[in-house]
């Protein structure tokens, strides 16, 4: 298991490099220089443009700029924004427990819907019911968030005002955050109302942020449950008289959730990939909304900064993801 | 049990406006976060809106809904004979906002204002690079370094400007937001304590409201200053929630989640003037789409050609296409909100016989030119490319062939200088101060010619007017040079002025008191909401 643990942590190191790069170079590659957009639509003299460039360190040969970079990251500074000149790791710890606020809870309920819907289409195979549940997850995998998220705003709060339109609590509680999770937060405040409150804008966020990864696991889980339902150790064990329950709730379940605990793993990715639309619509502070935005500023600490941290987390969930299907399954530790 | 929980939720949303008006609180739809609460240090409405607006005071203030100035934080102030000197006498008893973090032991004095404009042009000064990468665009942007020769402290409450040259715009210059007026008990505290940066994270100033807490790309919260000079504020408490999707502030406006909101969906504004719970006011905004020829190279260096074309082009199909209404044709190069506007001026009236004819008697035949089209959108022109389009087909019922080019954006802005351009560039212009010596001596001096004047346009005529408007101290004769120079422009026709865009603003019915400004501002000052 030590072997299995260190054989994947030496892979992660040149990963790491990989996406330093990528993030460093990558954004230098689209047109438009940060310098020049901070003076707006005015035009700046060549001057002054020299100048701050120079205060920004960006009129350095190229590998310097990414050496001093990776060497900041290494001993943890990450760099400031070159717009909100504030810390890039502080406003990264800001904004990322609601990133993982609304991830948390779309996956879940992603898990808890899609899980068993993949289950019961595979059991009734062929039938209406399998046909509509692969249907609806198919419709779900191709739905443009953007438009699914607006439709849900003008259905349940536009015209049935059941939810609010976006944010993370209604504007009339006010407390400083202690966790930076609302959920939790609201709690801790004591304010009546408050954690309701919360709970309420956060239903529609992840209605549509777990609306792609639902989809997919279901279709997992329905062909992952096929397949185990055809092996002979299934077929035995129905030949031994057990109950249906017991045949498919531990002997094809558990091994049919082997495929499907990696695309929950891979799922993290996905759910980062669809917070930066979901967040943008519902108004969510996540990282997701603060890459975009960075991005249409050009400014490169903070994508740099912020891609290597996300990058860093998604390695480290599929790490953990690849931990646990190592004690699922043995086999694969070898 | 989701059911139980979002009927809940509905009812408290339905309390949320109810309640917030007992409290009076304002909550704005903002379109976006804003970049830091130094006003100094950025270019942005947003970032002013949230902080320049709300926190602070300007030695002088534009008056609401005007592109005028008015006494600020200077009471009076008296102009040199040589026009050099500008003396502001300091309004007395103004207090600083007293916060959770910081409780100030003195009024305004000329320490605050020398404070503030230091620290944007002495590089010694502690506070010139107090964050990295200061760039104080606004301050070089609009020739301050150039301009000032010192500023003095005369006494506790008078603080004197000297500046190199004339400058009558000087006036509406510090009362844009890049000359907000700060605490230097407040900064000298920061540096005390080694925390510079907060300067640029909890705002301190004199304005209507007091920063309370920002909560990064989600709310920014102030309350309303109890000691403002200018009178405590209707409401209580003023919220600005940030809401980057236009559809989404509409529904957040359309449920109470909010009071007003900037920047609207075209296709929405219908709807919402139909909408009983809301109303919606629009005015031009202070900008300018044009279309600049090259008066430099034949046969655009014939007036009669300029004017001709001028009167080839049907500028309301332009509006109607590109902004489904949401602008209006322009005849002048300044848009009608600011003053000196000469609305007796006639515009050319769109007459393609007319024009054929007229081009036709200047000896022009078989003429191809080009149109250069922007290629990214602007306020004042959302699709230059279909602008062009449309100036295309429009050219080509008088007999001129057009070919429409388009290059990158910086590369546009650049190459669009070049005084052996060969076409027309659609361009246009957002105003910073609502003067008119931004519009018509930036973009039509003869100083200009090879930088912003894209037509190439030295016309002695014009020039003098406008050099002399910018060296008189006296609006009311400024006004006068302006609507002379407005005439010249019209006669001489260095461009084809296209359109105004319009700034809508769709607010709930029980706000009151709020000024639409034509600097594009929005500002809460005197808001109030109706029981």
């Amino acid at each position: 298991m030590l072997r299995f643990l260190l054989g994947r942590l030496a892979v992660l190191i040149p990963t790491f490099i990989g996406v330093s790069i990528i993030a460093f170079s990558f954004i230098r590659l689209l047109p438009g220089d940060p310098v020049a957009l901070l003076s707006g639509e005015r035009v700046m003299s060549p001057e002054r443009h020299a100048q701050i460039s120079h205060e920004l360190g960006f009129d350095r040969p190229m590998i310097t700029q990414y050496l001093d970079y990776l060497g900041g990251v290494l001993s943890g500074d990450f760099g400031t924004s070159i717009v909100t000149k504030s810390s890039i790791l502080d406003q990264f710890f800001v904004l990322f427990p609601a990133t993982v606020e609304l991830s948390v809870c779309a996956i879940i309920l992603a898990i808890v819907l899609g899980i068993p819907a993949g289950i019961f289409a595979a059991i009734k195979r062929g039938t209406l019911f399998d046909q509509t549940i692969m249907g609806t997850a198919l419709v779900g995998y191709s739905m443009p968030i953007f438009w699914w998220g607006l439709l849900l705003i003008i259905l349940f709060s536009g015209i049935l005002q059941w939810t609010p339109v976006s944010g993370r609590i209604s504007l009339m509680y006010f407390f400083p955050p202690v966790t930076g999770f609302m959920l939790i937060d609201s709690l801790l405040s004591g304010q009546s109302g408050a954690f309701k409150s919360a709970v309420s804008h956060l239903l529609l966020p992840t209605i549509v942020l777990s609306t792609i990864p639902l989809a997919v696991i279901a279709r997992q889980t329905r062909s992952a449950m096929l397949e185990v339902l055809g092996e002979d150790y299934v077929r035995t064990a129905r030949a031994k008289g057990l109950s249906p329950f017991r045949v498919i709730g531990v002997h094809a379940l558990r091994n049919a959730m082997i495929p499907v605990v990696t695309t929950i793993g891979l799922q993290v990715g996905v759910l980062l990939a669809g917070a930066i639309l979901t967040e943008t619509i519902f108004s969510w502070p996540g990282i997701g909304k603060w890459m975009v935005d960075s991005v249409f500023r050009r400014d490169y600490p903070v994508i740099q900064g912020g891609l290597l941290l996300i990058a860093g987390i998604i390695m480290v969930v599929n790490l953990i993801v690849d931990l646990l299907y190592g004690l699922i399954n043995p086999r694969i530790r070898r | 049990m989701i059911r139980k929980l979002t009927f809940a939720a509905a009812l408290m949303a339905a309390t949320v406006l109810s309640s917030a008006a007992s409290a009076k609180t304002f909550v704005y739809c903002s379109e976006g976060s804003p970049e830091g609460f130094d006003p100094g240090l950025y270019t942005s409405g947003t970032t002013f809106d949230a902080a320049a607006h709300t926190v602070y005071n300007r030695l002088l203030e534009f008056k609401p809904g005007t592109t005028e100035t008015e006494p600020g934080l200077a009471e009076s102030w008296e102009i040199s004979d040589d026009g050099l000197q500008y003396t502001f006498k300091l309004r007395p008893g103004v207090k600083f906002q007293t916060t959770e973090f910081f409780t100030p032991t003195r009024d305004l004095n000329a320490d605050d204002v020398i404070f503030s404009f230091e620290r944007q042009f002495k590089a010694d000064n502690p506070w010139h690079q107090y964050v990295a990468g200061a760039a104080w665009e606004y301050f070089n942007g609009m020739g301050f370094p150039d301009l000032i020769s010192s500023i003095e402290k005369v006494d506790d409450m008078t603080v004197k400007f000297t500046l190199k040259e004339k400058e009558a715009p000087f006036l509406a210059n510090v009362a844009m937001p890049f000359a907000s007026i700060m605490s230097k008990e407040y900064a000298d505290k920061l540096a005390a304590d080694g925390k510079m940066n907060q300067l640029n994270q909890m705002p301190l100033g004199t304005g209507p409201f007091a920063f309370v807490a920002y909560q990064q790309d989600a709310v920014i919260r102030y309350k309303a200053n109890p000691d403002y000079w200018n009178g405590k504020q209707k409401i209580d408490d003023l919220v600005f929630a940030i809401t980057t999707d236009a559809a989404v502030r509409y529904q957040k406006l359309k449920a109470g989640e909010c009071h007003l909101m900037p920047f609207p969906n075209a296709a929405d504004v219908e709807a919402m003037k139909a909408d009983p719970n809301l109303k919606v006011v629009e005015q031009e905004g202070l900008n300018i789409a044009y279309l600049a020829y090259n008066t430099t190279q034949a046969p655009f260096d014939k007036v009669e050609v300029r004017k001709a074309l001028n009167m080839a082009i049907n500028k309301q199909a332009i509006v109607d296409a590109v902004f489904q209404g949401a602008a209006t044709p322009a005849k002048n190069p300044i848009p009608p909100t600011m003053w000196s506007y000469n609305d007796a001026i006639q515009d050319d009236k769109y007459d393609p016989e007319a024009s054929k004819k007229m081009l036709e008697e200047a000896g022009v035949k078989d003429l191809s030119m080009k149109v250069w089209a922007m290629p990214v959108a602007r306020p004042y022109m959302l699709n230059a490319r279909r602008a062009a389009e449309l100036i295309q087909s429009d050219f080509e019922k008088v007999g001129v062939k057009v070919e429409v080019v388009s290059y990158e954006w910086a590369e546009y802005l650049e190459r669009s200088k070049a005084k052996d351009r060969d076409g027309a560039v659609i361009l246009g212009w957002t105003g910073d101060n609502g003067d008119p010596d931004n519009f018509l001596h930036t973009l039509l001096g003869c100083d200009a010619v090879g930088g912003n004047n894209r037509a190439q346009w030295c016309n002695e005529e014009f020039n003098k007017l406008v050099v002399q408007a910018k060296t008189t101290s006296d609006q009311a004769e400024r006004a006068k040079l302006y609507e002379q120079a407005q005439e010249v422009f019209k006669r001489e026709a260095p461009w084809a002025t296209l359109d105004h865009s319009l700034s809508v603003v769709p607010m709930r019915k029980e706000v009151e008191g709020f000024h639409q400004s034509p600097l594009g501002d929005f500002a809460f000052e005197g808001v109030d909401l109706a029981e």
